[in-house]
Order: structure tokens, then sequence, then C-alpha cells
């Protein structure tokens, strides 16, 4: 099993990060690399439920996925399946992944544990073998010593 | 891509998995061309084996190999580790940010529910403020 892990301690009631996880106005905020709102967010946060979203990237770029929820357990733990749809074509299978969100409720706030797994492509096995950081930082090395082509 | 994933790039992942070949690809960074020989000098595994790892490099186009006379010359190919650099910023470039603005998202929320728990407190209101 492969994935990767991010924590983010954030100063607010679970209650409230929940409902920024679980509502379309809360996720088109948010989701994404780039700091764009996302263009259609469909969000039914329940057993079985829809979850799809599409959203612009700073390179002009618009992606699309969908999922489904798995597990919805206000305000402690969400989980839904991912897949990349690319040209209106939903990925195989094999590229459905899953997105886990933990709340755990801390001192002034909570601890927020999203977990990417599933991976099970070879790129994504790498990543998690070698790490993020420091894969990042060999390939730098790499390529920074690497002659320009 | 962010969602784009050529089959390739799953080579050159799956070529990266093992620490011998990053290790020979580190080298390689520092010193170029190197024998077969000299790549094989430091690691207590045989010739054959190595040769294998070389095989994996080369068909994920992480190297290449050129014969000079009796020697192989082996050498870094860039491109598909610079394809490879870019598909891992681009998905990290996914999460991170996105749980920053979340993060600053539902810290505003938190305030302005404070700030309202707050005025109906002043207004003499006696509930306590959820959770």
């Amino acid at each position: 099993m492969t994935s990767i892990t991010l924590v983010r301690r954030i100063a607010a009631r679970p209650s409230i990060v929940f409902e920024a996880l679980t509502t379309p106005e809360g996720v088109a905020a948010w989701w994404g690399p780039d700091d764009l709102p996302a263009i259609a967010t469909v969000v039914d946060a329940r057993v079985g439920g829809a979850f799809r979203i599409r959203f612009p990237t700073y390179d002009g770029e618009e992606h699309e996925a969908v999922g489904e929820y798995l597990e919805v357990a206000p305000p402690t733990r969400l989980v839904m399946s991912w897949r990349w749809t690319h040209n209106g074509v939903t990925a195989e299978a094999e590229g459905i992944s899953r997105i886990e969100f933990d709340l755990r409720p801390i001192e002034g706030g909570v601890e927020l544990t999203v977990t990417h797994a599933d991976l099970r492509n070879e790129a994504s096995a790498a990543i998690h073998a070698l790490g993020w950081p420091d894969s990042l930082f060999r390939l730098r090395r790499l390529l920074e010593a690497a002659p320009p082509t | 891509m962010l969602n784009y994933q050529p089959r390739d790039l799953d080579q050159v992942f799956g070529a990266l998995t093992d620490p011998t070949r990053r290790e020979i690809l580190a080298r390689l960074e520092r010193e170029e061309p190197l024998s077969i020989k000299t790549i094989a000098a430091p690691f207590t595994i045989k010739l054959p084996a190595v040769m294998k790892h070389l095989d994996v490099l080369s068909a994920a186009g992480l190297i290449t190999r050129s014969k000079h006379g009796r020697t192989v010359d082996v050498r870094l190919s860039p491109e598909r580790l610079r394809e490879a650099a870019e598909w891992l910023r681009r998905y990290e470039r996914f999460w991170s940010p996105a749980l920053d603005r979340l993060t600053v998202q539902a810290e505003a929320k938190e305030a302005e529910a404070r700030e309202a728990e707050a005025r109906r407190a002043a207004l003499g209101g006696s509930e306590a403020p959820d959770e």
C-alpha cells in the first residue's frame, strides 16, 4: 500500500474544518494547487455520494477529477475515492486512489491529517519509496549537474 | 501535466526505486562518462548484477551507453529525469498549497464564529460557544 501523508494544525474547531471539507463552497475555495476558485464542484458528502471537481491552474489548464464518498463521520473522518478524468475520459480502474481526512482535536484547534492512499502505480510507489523531500532533492541535484540539452 | 502520467515516466520512477541505481546516477552526476568497470567497482554485487541495473536505467532512458574501443562509456541522460522531477513537483504542488488555503479559510471562519459568539454574549445571551 503506498500513500503520501500531510499534516496541518489549524486554529479552528473541528466542525468548521469539516464543513470546509464537505460543502461545495468550502471545497471550491481551497481545492487544487493554485489559488484559483474551482469552476464546478459537486460535493454530496454522504456515503455513496458523488464528488466531482473541475479546477484551473495558473498554466491555463483545467483539470477534472471524480470520486465517491466512502466514509463520512463528522467531524472526525472523511474518506473518498479519487480518479482523474482527462478530456472527459475517466482514468481506468487502476487509477483509483483514496483520500482520507482525519481530524483530531488539539489545544486551540484541530490537527488535520490528509492521506492520499492506494497510489498503486509505479510512479507513486517511487514517491513513497524515496520520500518526497528526499526524492526532490536528489532529482534536483541530478538536474542541476546535468549539462543543458 | 498534473493528471498526465506517461507510461515511460512509470518506468523512470520504477528505475529510481532501487538504491543501487540511484547511487549509480549520483556518481554519474559527479563524473561522466564512466566505464562499466568503474561504475561496478564500489559495489559488492557482481558485474552481471550491475549490468542488469544499467539495463534498467537504460530502458528507462536515464543513461546512455556508447562503445569506445573495448570500453563502454556510460553517461547520464537528463531529459527523462527532468520530466520526472517536473511530475513530482506538480504532484507535490497539488496538496500542500491547497491545505494551506484550507487552513486560512477555516481559521477565518473560526474568527467569524468567535466574533458572533462574543456579540451574542455581549447582548446578554448566556449560551456557551459550541464545542
